[in-house]
C-alpha cells in the first residue's frame, strides 16, 4: 500500500488573513481551488444573485417600519413603482429606472393635492441591486436618522415617506420634487459584492428635480452592520443635509470633511514585507 | 463623394442611415447597443447590415469619419497618423475580403505588424464584426506585441498576471497580505496595480512608495501602478514619488475623455514626464490604461457609434503613447452595456484581437458584477479562449474577489490553470525571479514551493511573534 499524501497544499501565510477580508491563503489541490473554498465562493456568489433577484417584501417592510419607529411621519409610506417592469428589464434599461411609472406619478400628484404642504425632507427607500440590504439595513438606518433628528436644531418637517420598487437612485429626485421637498434622501440596495450582499448607499441631492446628473449627490456608501455603522453613516448624513441647508447646493461642490483618511503606522497598518 | 448604405435582399432593400448606422447594425447583439437605440431590429437586419459591410471598401473609412473631425481630437489623431504606404497591401479589400486577407497565409505576423499603422480602428471594428469567435482568436494569436519595463511582455507562448492587492481602506498591512499570498502564487510580472479606495495624491504617493519598498527589497523584476488619474500621477512625479507606470482609463471618443478629466496633450505630458524618470531597465513603455465597451455611451459621449466601435478607437489613443499594458475591463460594467456571459465573451475577444491587430499590448480582465447574467464558468471558458488567442496579460486577485470595488475577476489560481493547460509562461525575467526565490518548484508544471521560500519567512515570523503577544 502506498503513502498516503495529503489532496491539498495549506498556505501558512492564512494567518495574514487578520489583515484582510481577502480570500488569501486559500491553499491548493494542484494547482486548483481546494473543494471547500470552491463551494464557499459558490455560496457567497448565490446569496448576492438573491439579493438581486429576489423582489422587495413591500409589505414587510411597511410593517417592519412602523413597528420599529414611532417617529414616522403621521401617514403610512407610499409605495411607488418605477417604470420598469420586471428585474430584466430593469437590468437592461437604467433610464426606466430613474422614472416613475405613470400611475406612481398620478398617485403621488393625488397625495400632494390633498395635503399641499411645504416639507424640508423626503426619505425614499429603494430596492436598487440588494432587496436584502434594504429588507435588512433600511428600517435600522431610518429609525437611528429619526431618532438623531429629533435632537437636530433647525426644524427638519418631513414629507411622507416612500418606498419604491425596481428603482435607481435618480428616481429620488422626481419624487422629492412632486413632494415639494427641499433636501431628498435616497436610501437603496447597492450593487451586492461577494463579501458584502446587503450594502446600503445613501444618497442625498439639494433641490431636487427630475433629471439631474450624479454630479448633484451626494453618497454614503457601504451602510450595513459589518461596514459602516447606522450610528455614523446618521451622523455622517446630518452633516450634509446641514451643509447643504446652509451653502444650498449638494454634490461636488459639497465636501463631506467627515471622512477625510489618511494612513497611519500602528501596528495593523504597516508593511509587514519591509518594515520587519 | 459618398457611399450609400443600402441593401437589396430578395424584393426588398434594406436602408442604413449612414456609416455608422451600418456598423451598428451589424454589431452581434449587446445590451448597450439596444439601450443606446442603435441596435439592428431584428436578427435578419443585422445579417444585412453585415452584408453591405462586407461589401464596402477599406477606403470608405478614410473618407467618411464616424466623429466629425472638427469635433473630435481622437478622429484628427486617427486620420493625421495613417500611413498609406503600410495600408497599400489591403488598399484594394472590401471589408470582407480583408476579414478572408486577415485569415489566410499571406497574413502572416510579420506582414500583420507592417500592416498596423495602415489600419484604422473603425476598419479593424468593421471587420470583426464579420468574424465568428474562432475567427478572432486565430487573427489575434498571429498579432504579436511586445514591450518591456523592468521585464520583457507579450512574447509568444507567455502570458502576464497583474497582481491587484486591492483594499477597501488601503490598509497597508492587508494589502501587503493580498501582494504576498500574489506573490507565492507565481502572480504579478504586468504590474502591482492597486486601484486606491481613497483617490487623492497624498494617498497615491503612499501606496507608490509601499511597492516600491517590496519591489526594492525583494528586487522583483516588475513594476508598480497606483490607478489613479493621470493628472494625480503628474503631481505625484512632481512630488517625486517613485512612479513606475502611469495609469489612465480612456475612450474612443473626445467627448469620452473630456468627461474623464483629461485628453492627449496630458496623456503625452504624462508619457513623457515618467519616461525621464528612467526607471525602467530592459524597456521604456510607461502608461498603462484601461478601456472598456459602453463608458462612451455611459458618459453620454458616443455620437451614435455601437459601443465595440467606439471601443476600438480607444486603441488608437493606447497605441499613440506606446503602452506597456493595456486591459479592457470587459464585464466590470454591468449588464445594462453587456448583458450575459456570451455578450461578455463576444466582447472579451473582439477588444483582444481590434487592440492586437492595431498593434496594442493587449490584456483582459475577465471579469463580471453579481448583477451580471454571468458566473464563475464564464470567466474560465474567456479565460481558456483569451490564453489560446495569446492574450497579454490577465487580473490576478485572491480567489477571485475585490473586496475593493465589489466585483468578480480571475484569480491566482486561474493563472496557474491557464499555465498548466495552455502552457503559457511568465515573463522571462519574472520566471527567472520566482525560481531563484524559489517560489515555483517545478517551473515546466508552474507549481508553486509547498515550503515557504526563505525570504519571506522573516516577514511572516515576526508576525507570528506579534500574533503570540496579542
Amino acid at each position: 500500500m502506498s503513502e498516503q499524501k495529503p489532496l491539498v497544499t495549506g498556505n501558512v501565510w492564512r494567518v495574514l488573513r487578520r489583515f484582510t477580508d481577502a480570500r488569501i491563503g486559500l491553499g491548493r489541490a494542484g494547482v486548483s481551488l481546494p473543494t471547500h473554498e470552491l463551494l464557499r465562493f459558490q455560496l457567497a456568489h448565490a446569496q448576492a444573485r438573491d439579493a438581486v433577484h429576489f423582489p422587495l417584501d413591500v409589505k414587510r417592510l411597511v410593517e417592519d417600519l412602523s413597528e420599529s419607529t414611532m417617529a414616522l411621519p403621521k401617514k403610512s409610506p407610499l409605495a411607488l413603482k418605477s417604470q420598469a417592469e420586471d428585474r430584466l428589464t430593469y437590468l437592461q434599461r437604467p433610464d426606466l429606472g430613474r422614472r416613475l411609472s405613470p400611475e406612481s406619478l398620478e398617485g403621488l400628484a393625488r397625495h400632494r393635492a390633498s395635503d399641499p404642504g411645504e416639507s424640508d425632507i423626503a426619505i425614499v427607500i429603494v430596492d436598487g441591486l440588494s432587496s436584502s440590504a434594504v429588507q435588512n439595513n433600511a428600517v435600522p438606518m431610518v429609525t437611528q436618522f429619526l431618532r438623531d433628528l429629533e435632537d437636530e436644531a433647525g426644524n427638519w418637517r418631513l414629507a411622507p415617506l416612500t418606498i419604491v420598487e425596481q428603482g435607481r437612485v435618480a428616481i429620488g429626485d422626481e419624487i422629492g420634487e412632486c413632494l415639494g421637498a427641499s433636501v431628498v434622501i435616497v436610501l437603496i440596495g447597492e450593487r451586492p459584492g461577494l463579501s458584502s450582499p446587503d450594502s446600503l448607499g445613501i444618497y442625498l441631492t439639494w433641490g431636487p428635480e427630475s433629471r439631474l446628473s450624479d454630479a448633484r449627490r451626494n453618497c454614503i456608501s457601504n451602510v450595513r452592520p459589518a461596514g459602516l455603522s447606522f450610528e455614523h453613516a446618521s451622523q455622517r448624513l446630518l452633516y450634509l443635509m446641514r451643509e447643504a441647508r446652509r451653502l444650498r447646493i449638494s454634490g461636488v461642490g459639497l465636501k463631506d470633511r467627515t471622512e477625510e483618511v489618511v494612513i497611519e503606522k500602528n501596528a495593523n497598518n504597516k508593511n509587514f514585507l519591509t518594515d520587519n | 463623394m459618398g457611399y450609400k448604405y443600402t441593401y437589396t435582399l430578395g424584393a426588398r432593400t434594406w436602408h442604413f442611415r449612414n456609416l455608422a448606422d451600418l456598423m451598428a447594425k451589424a454589431t452581434p447583439a449587446r445590451s448597450g447597443d439596444r439601450l443606446a437605440g442603435v441596435i439592428a431590429e431584428s436578427a435578419e437586419e443585422r445579417v444585412v447590415a453585415q452584408m453591405r459591410l462586407a461589401e464596402l471598401p477599406l477606403l470608405a473609412f478614410l473618407s467618411e469619419a464616424l466623429v466629425p473631425y472638427e469635433q473630435d481630437e481622437v478622429t484628427r489623431l486617427i486620420l493625421d497618423t495613417h500611413d498609406s504606404v503600410a495600408f497599400a497591401p489591403v488598399a484594394h479589400l472590401t471589408v470582407g475580403d480583408f476579414r478572408n486577407w486577415l485569415l489566410s497565409d499571406q497574413a502572416t505576423p510579420e506582414a500583420l505588424e507592417r500592416l498596423r499603422s495602415g489600419l484604422t480602428p473603425e476598419m479593424v471594428a468593421a471587420v470583426s464584426k464579420l468574424m465568428r469567435n474562432q475567427d478572432l482568436i486565430l487573427v489575434a494569436k498571429k498579432c504579436q506585441v511586445t514591450t518591456a519595463f523592468r521585464n520583457t511582455i507579450g512574447l509568444p507562448g507567455h502570458l502576464s498576471t497583474r497582481l491587484q492587492p486591492n483594499h477597501p481602506t488601503d490598509n497597508v498591512s492587508g494589502i501587503a497580505a493580498s501582494l504576498l499570498d500574489g506573490l507565492l502564487y507565481g502572480n504579478g510580472d504586468a504590474v502591482i496595480g492597486i486601484n486606491p479606495a481613497t483617490d487623492n495624491v497624498s494617498q497615491a504617493i503612499k501606496l507608490m512608495g509601499l511597492m516600491d519598498d517590496v519591489i526594492q527589497k525583494y528586487e522583483i523584476p516588475t513594476q508598480s501602478c497606483v490607478l489613479t488619474h493621470v493628472t494625480n500621477t503628474l503631481e505625484a512625479i512632481e512630488q517625486g514619488a517613485p512612479v513606475d507606470l502611469v495609469f489612465q482609463s480612456i475612450g474612443g471618443t473626445e467627448a469620452t475623455n473630456s468627461s474623464f478629466g483629461f485628453n492627449l496633450a496630458t496623456l503625452q505630458e504624462a508619457q513623457d514626464a515618467a519616461q525621464s524618470l528612467k526607471r525602467g531597465t530592459v524597456g521604456n513603455n510607461v502608461m498603462y490604461f484601461e478601456t472598456g465597451q459602453g463608458s462612451s455611451l455611459s458618459a453620454n459621449a458616443h455620437h451614435g457609434i455601437d459601443q465595440q466601435t467606439c471601443e476600438a478607437r480607444a486603441y488608437a489613443v493606447a497605441r499613440r503613447f506606446d503602452p506597456l499594458l493595456v486591459n479592457t475591463v470587459v464585464g466590470f460594467i454591468g449588464p445594462e452595456y453587456l448583458f450575459d456571459g456570451k455578450e461578455i465573451t463576444r466582447a472579451g475577444l473582439e477588444d483582444h484581437f481590434c487592440g492586437k491587430l492595431l498593434g496594442v499590448p493587449m490584456g483582459c480582465d475577465i471579469c463580471y458584477t453579481n448583477h451580471a447574467e454571468a458566473d464563475q464558468n464564464d470567466m474560465d471558458n474567456l479565460l481558456t479562449l483569451l490564453g489560446v488567442a495569446g492574450c497579454t496579460f490577465i487580473m490576478g486577485i485572491p480567489g477571485s474577489d475585490d473586496i475593493m470595488l465589489n466585483y468578480q475577476t480571475t484569480s491566482f489560481h486561474d493563472a496557474l490553470y491557464a499555465r498548466r493547460v495552455l502552457d503559457l509562461k511568465p515573463a522571462p525575467e519574472y520566471e527567472d525571479w520566482l525560481v531563484r526565490m524559489q517560489i515555483f518548484e517545478n517551473t515546466s508544471r508552474y507549481e508553486p514551493s509547498k515550503r515557504l521560500p526563505d525570504l519571506f519567512r522573516a516577514p511572516l515570523k515576526s508576525l507570528t511573534r506579534e500574533a503570540d503577544h496579542e
